[in-house]
């Protein structure tokens, strides 16, 4: 009886410390170099909404609508870090990245997958007193302002065929052929939007949380319904591309719809403070 | 680096899912016809039962009657499956559950119009090429699902003969998920049935479908094969196995052994046999030992005349061949990939086992194996 009582009592000591120890935040011990952010006011934009649209089983441009932002969003200023990735992987947390060579630190990282980018942000949430995440598509679309492509189709035809739709959405793609490939080159190398976000709509795409959704329209328009693929996530850049949640490298073209990107890699959205419950769960989880 | 608009062009492979359907023109859009309407209502219908392979659903030789819409319906099925009998496991991705999926058996000019179908309980998108289509890269274009969608997909089959099928939803998931099992084959039968090189009609009393699978299982450090969670996860480890073009295994019907033994293919003295043999990624030579190809269409298309006697014959990556054999004396042969390190060590062999009398003109042991002396072979014979 008194040896329980007294694992009892040490118990709650133990506990008491490292909810001590784990609620400060772990991120003065990392020295993270990808954690400059970006304050984003909000404010309201006009968005073409993610996945494909079909009206009466025919593949149309999917609906712009104006979206609007109550908050500020804020957002890491560049791509986060070959270096602050390989903590993540030496702490067991991150799956380690393939095919990408030996690469400086201060390199954006990449051969990301969203699987990847996923893991990255909660070793950080845990490592820190805020959320953080990866960004929708639309918040992503709206703090890239001006590097924000809308990839409709917008054809001035009318009544597309299949075939003809196909042939123009080819000839669209095409054009994105000038997305820089390239070598992975140095933070701040394609510069910084209005906002002063870096690196935006170059050569690395970055993962959002949106899955692939295909939503099916009646002839008059009425949403009869809606398919989600969460096993495909939007990755934002000079358009969009959809790929397979665990693809690292797209460059021969990622699954599903859109040209491929050059490199796969993210930024995170800081979020609120987490709150003690979630810490506490993070505890537990240990 | 990987050629910008050679990946394009892989990419939109994918782009192009819109689901097979002809625009229902209403009023006020009719402003230039989308595409006429084909009106398949005059003819019959029929729906066939997928029979799992080496085995074939049951079909006419000769067609009966005016060219019909023959529906068939297909599940993706995604699972792990054992590919040999040592434990060794594949996340397979497969065509109604099987590896090679179905063959499916129609006539020259008839509609095939397949209902695929990706459950929610699947983790990637999938569609079908079929080669024997025109169009829509195959079909591939118009029939990208997604789990928990469907899709209906009708072609006209133009052109008679054996054709490879697979799934082909973009970039490198196109290889992939072919050497994850998804590949069958579709025959095309001419109207008025097979003919030998002089065009005399020949019949068969079994079909024999062989899907041939090259398979790519990535080791560990200590040598042994690895087992993933989900397909996504061996996903990275597979790509490099496959990029060495080396596999691991070659296997007909989904597995080491799925042929032999037991599961040995059955057949008599004086049964026709037609062989069906199918590789949608990479060339392979099967080689029936003990027998032959009687007429051997290599490239499995009917309207080019049947080749006689041959002893192997070649299928090249990406297509199907057909080899009609009637078994004269009775015994084991072995169907095999005549590479023969991947017949033998790899896997791709197959039994057939055969009853009957043994005909002694065709083959007779005059002396069984005996030991020998001086005296028997004399002086030259031996040093
Ligand atoms: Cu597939």
């Amino acid at each position: 009886m008194k040896i329980s009582y007294l694992f009892f009592v040490i118990g709650i000591i133990f506990i008491g410390v490292t909810t001590k120890v784990a609620f400060e935040s772990n991120l003065d011990v990392l020295k993270l170099d990808s954690l400059e952010m970006v304050l984003v006011p909000g404010g309201s934009f006009m968005y073409r909404q993610s996945g494909e649209y079909l009206k009466d089983d025919f593949p149309i441009d999917a609906p712009l609508t104006k979206v609007k932002f109550e908050k500020f969003l804020e957002i890491m200023k560049y791509q986060v870090s070959v270096g602050d990735y390989e903590k993540c992987v030496s702490d067991g947390k991150c799956e380690p990245r393939k095919w990408q060579g030996k690469q400086d630190e201060k390199l954006p990282a990449t051969g990301i997958s969203f699987n990847n980018a996923l893991s990255y942000a909660q070793w950080l949430t845990k490592n820190s007193d805020y959320v953080w995440r990866l960004p929708t598509d639309q918040e992503w679309s709206y703090v890239a302002g001006s590097k924000y492509v809308d990839d409709a189709l917008k054809s001035d035809k009318v009544n597309l065929s299949i075939s003809d739709r196909w042939l123009e959405k080819y000839q669209k793609y095409a054009e994105f052929n000038f997305s820089p490939v390239g070598k992975v080159s140095i933070r701040g190398f394609f510069g910084a939007n209005e906002n002063g976000i870096y690196d935006l709509s170059g050569n690395i795409w970055e993962w959002t949380s949106d899955c692939y959704n295909r939503t099916r329209l009646n002839a008059s328009g009425i949403e009869l319904n809606t398919t989600n693929n969460c096993g495909v996530r939007i990755s934002a850049g000079s358009h969009r591309a959809y790929i397979s949640s665990f693809i690292q490298d797209a460059r021969g073209g990622g699954c599903s719809v859109g040209a491929p990107p050059s490199y796969l890699g993210f930024r995170l959205i800081k979020d609120g403070k987490r709150d003690v419950i979630s810490r506490f769960l993070d505890l537990t989880r240990l | 680096m990987m050629n910008r608009r050679n990946a394009l062009k892989s990419a939109i492979f994918a782009t192009m899912a819109v689901p097979a359907l002809i625009q229902k023109a209403s009023a006020e859009e009719a402003f230039t016809p989308v595409a006429e309407k084909v009106d398949l209502s005059k003819f019959k219908r029929k729906k066939i039962e997928l029979v799992k392979p080496p085995f074939v659903h049951e079909h006419d030789q000769v067609a009966k009657g005016a060219p019909s819409v023959v529906e068939f319906e297909m599940t993706i099925v995604e699972k792990e499956m054992e590919i040999d009998d040592e434990g060794t496991m594949l996340q397979a991705m497969t065509f109604d559950g099987s590896v090679p999926g179905p063959l499916m058996v129609v006539h020259e000019c008839d509609y095939v119009e397949l209902t695929l179908i990706n459950p929610e309980s699947n983790s990637m998108p999938h569609n079908i090429d079929f080669h024997a289509a025109t169009g829509g890269l195959g079909g591939g274009a118009l029939t990208l699902v997604n789990p928990g969608e469907l899709t209906v997909l009708r072609f006209k089959a133009t052109r008679p003969g054996t054709f490879v099928y697979h799934c082909a939803p973009g970039g490198p998931m196109i290889p992939w998920h072919v050497v994850s099992g998804m590949s069958g084959a579709i025959m095309i039968l001419p109207r008025d049935g097979l003919k030998d090189p002089e065009g005399k009609s020949v019949k068969y009393d079994t079909v024999f479908y062989i899907g041939e699978n090259d398979l790519y299982i990535p080791k560990d450090e200590d040598g042994e094969y690895k087992r993933y969670e989900s397909p996504g996860d061996s996903y990275s480890d597979t790509v490099e196995v496959m990029n060495g073009l080396i596999p691991s295994h070659v296997v007909f019907n989904g597995k080491v052994g799925a042929l032999t033994g037991d599961n040995a293919l059955k057949s008599k003295v004086g049964e026709t046999v037609l062989f069906i043999h199918s590789q949608a990624n990479r060339d392979t030579r099967p080689h029936l030992i003990g027998g032959h190809g009687d007429l051997v269409w290599e490239t499995g298309k009917f309207n080019n005349p049947p080749e006689r006697d041959l002893e192997t014959w070649f299928i090249r990556g990406g297509s199907a061949g057909a080899a009609l054999y009637r078994f004269r004396q009775p015994g084991v042969y072995a169907y095999v990939n005549h590479n023969l390190i991947e017949a033998v060590n790899l896997g791709a062999t197959a039994h057939v086992v055969v009853e009957g009398e043994w005909n002694n003109d065709l083959m007779e042991q005059v002396k069984a194996p005996i030991a020998f002396g001086q005296s028997y072979l004399g002086k030259k014979a031996l040093p």
